[in-house]
C-alpha cells in the first residue's frame, strides 16, 4: 500500500511559480526596502544618502510600473522542501526548470556555460538545493542572485582556536575586498561549520530568511549584531560613497562541524532583495 | 570623502573644458548619446582594434555605459538598464581611450592602469547608482542596437538619454572617491 498522501502534478507548479519570480523580480522585499529607506534618513554622508534616496525612488518606480528593480534578474537560486509523503508525478526538476524560463521570459537571461560563455537563453538550468522533510507538502524558495553580490562572496577555512572573532575577522576581510562592487547596502548571509559545501549552503540558506529576521540561538544572534557594527565600522558607504551604512543586516546558519575545522561562508547579497516563497 | 560639491547640466558630447571643471563628488544631469557595452563587446571591439579592422561604432569622443539591460518590452523604449561593475572592463578600458572614448559610467572602483589612462586622455569615470534599473530606464528617450547583436543584452545599444543623474567618481585629474 502506498505511504503518499497526497499527489500534485509536476506541471502544476509552472506558472503559479512562474508568476511568483515575475512579481519578485520587480517587487524588492518590502523589508529589505524599510532598511534602505531608514538607512537613507540616518545617513550624515550627503553622497551616500543622496545614493540611497536613488535606490528607494528606484524600487518605488519599479513597483508602480512593472518595471524589473535591477537589470541583473540573477540566476535562480531554488531551495524545494519536499514533503516525503507527497507524490511528484512527472518530472519536479524540469517542471522547475520550466517555470524559470517562463518566469524569466521577459527578464534578462544571464547563464552561460562556463567555458564557452554561450548564453542558454532561458536563464536555466536553475540552481536546485533538494531538501526531503516529514509530511505532503512541496515548498519552492526562490532567490534571484547577481553576479556583482555574488562575486564578492567567499569561504575561510578557519582553525577552531579562531573562535567567534575569526568569525567576525572573516566577514569584515570579505566586505573590505569587496568595497563598492557588491552595490552596498549589502547583507551579509553567513554559513559556520558543515563542510566546505555546506557551510556555502548555509551562507545561501541565511539570505532566505524574511530580511532583518535574527537568528533564533542567543549567541548568533550577538554574533549578527557584532558583525553587522564591525562591517558598518568600514564606512564603505552606499556605493562606495562612504557613510554609515555598508550593510543593512547580517543573518547566520550555523550546523555542527568537524572538531578541527571552523568554516565560515560569508554570502554578499545586494540591497536588491529579490525572493518569495511559494507552497503546494 | 566629502559632500557632493557642485551639480553640473552637461550634454554629449563632454568637451574637454567640460571634463576638466568636473571634480570628484559633483553631481552631473547627463544628457545625450551613450553606447552600452559590457565584458563581451569589449572583448570584441579590442580584437577588432588588434586585427586593424574596423569598429562598428566612433568612439571619438564617446561615453561608455556599462550595462546590460533587460529586453526590450512592446511599448518600450528600453528595458532595466542600471550599471554594471566596472572593474571587469579595466583590461580594455585604457585602449578604448586611447581610441577617443572620453566617458565612462559603471559603478565600482578602477584599477590604477585605468586612473593613469584617464588623466593622459582626459577621460572622467561617472558612477550610476548599482540596482537602479528602474530608474535609469525613465531616463532613456531612444535606444537602438548598433553592433554586436547576437550578444544580446551584452550587444552594443546606442541610447539617447535625458537627466542621467551621476557622481563623478574619478575625474580626468586622477582623483577618485571610491572606497
Amino acid at each position: 500500500m502506498s505511504h503518499f498522501t497526497k499527489h500534485l502534478k509536476a506541471d502544476s507548479l509552472v506558472e503559479p511559480l512562474a508568476a511568483a519570480i515575475q512579481n519578485a523580480l520587480k517587487n524588492v522585499e518590502p523589508q529589505a526596502d524599510r532598511l534602505v529607506a531608514s538607512a537613507s534618513e540616518r545617513e550624515t554622508n550627503a553622497a551616500a544618502k543622496w545614493a540611497l534616496e536613488q535606490i528607494v525612488e528606484n524600487n518605488r518606480i519599479a513597483r508602480c510600473s512593472g518595471a524589473f528593480a535591477c537589470q541583473d534578474c540573477g540566476q535562480a537560486v531554488l531551495f524545494v522542501t519536499l514533503g516525503q509523503d507527497l507524490h511528484v508525478e512527472g518530472s519536479l526538476t524540469k517542471a522547475l526548470n520550466e517555470a524559470v524560463a517562463l518566469g524569466y521570459r521577459d527578464a534578462r537571461k544571464s547563464v552561460a556555460d562556463p567555458i564557452t560563455r554561450l548564453n542558454t537563453g532561458t536563464n536555466t538550468p536553475a540552481v536546485i538545493h533538494y531538501d526531503l522533510t516529514e509530511g505532503d507538502a512541496l515548498t519552492v524558495t526562490y532567490l534571484s542572485k547577481g553576479a556583482g553580490s555574488e562575486n564578492m562572496s567567499r569561504l575561510y577555512m578557519l582553525t577552531p582556536s579562531k573562535g567567534e572573532q575569526g568569525i567576525i575577522d572573516s566577514a569584515v576581510d570579505c566586505m573590505r575586498q569587496a568595497g563598492a562592487n557588491p552595490c552596498p547596502p549589502v547583507l551579509l548571509g553567513i554559513g559556520v561549520g558543515g563542510t566546505m559545501e555546506t557551510c556555502a549552503l548555509l551562507a545561501k540558506k541565511a539570505l532566505t530568511r524574511e530580511t532583518g529576521t535574527p537568528a533564533v540561538r542567543d549567541d548568533l544572534r550577538q554574533l549578527e549584531q557584532k558583525i553587522l557594527a564591525a562591517v558598518n565600522a568600514l564606512h564603505i558607504g552606499a556605493q562606495g560613497f562612504g557613510g554609515d551604512t555598508t550593510a543593512l543586516s547580517v543573518a547566520i546558519e550555523a550546523a555542527p562541524t568537524h572538531i578541527g575545522m571552523l568554516p565560515v561562508a560569508v554570502n554578499m547579497q545586494c540591497h536588491s532583495v529579490r525572493h518569495c516563497t511559494c507552497t503546494f | 570623502m566629502t559632500d557632493p560639491k557642485q551639480n553640473h547640466t552637461l550634454t554629449l558630447p563632454l568637451s574637454e573644458k567640460d571634463r576638466l571643471q568636473l571634480q570628484c563628488g559633483d553631481v552631473v544631469s547627463l544628457s545625450g548619446t551613450v553606447y552600452t557595452a559590457r565584458d563581451a563587446a569589449h572583448k570584441r571591439l579590442t580584437e577588432l582594434l588588434a586585427a586593424g579592422k574596423p569598429l562598428p561604432l566612433p568612439l571619438k569622443d564617446a561615453a561608455i555605459y556599462y550595462c546590460g539591460p533587460t529586453p526590450t518590452l512592446a511599448g518600450e523604449v528600453i528595458g532595466s538598464c542600471g550599471p554594471t561593475t566596472s572593474a571587469r572592463m579595466d583590461d580594455y578600458a585604457p585602449r578604448l581611450m586611447a581610441e577617443g572614448v572620453t566617458v565612462m559610467i559603471g559603478k565600482g572602483k578602477r584599477s590604477a592602469e585605468v586612473y593613469k589612462a584617464m588623466q593622459t586622455y582626459k577621460c572622467v569615470y561617472l558612477a550610476a547608482i548599482g540596482g537602479a534599473g528602474a530608474l535609469y530606464k525613465s531616463c532613456v528617450r531612444a535606444c537602438r542596437c548598433v553592433a554586436f547583436a547576437d550578444l544580446g543584452c551584452e550587444a552594443i545599444y546606442e541610447l539617447q538619454v535625458e537627466n542621467m543623474q551621476l557622481l563623478v567618481a574619478a575625474d580626468a585629474r586622477g582623483n577618485t572617491y571610491l572606497q
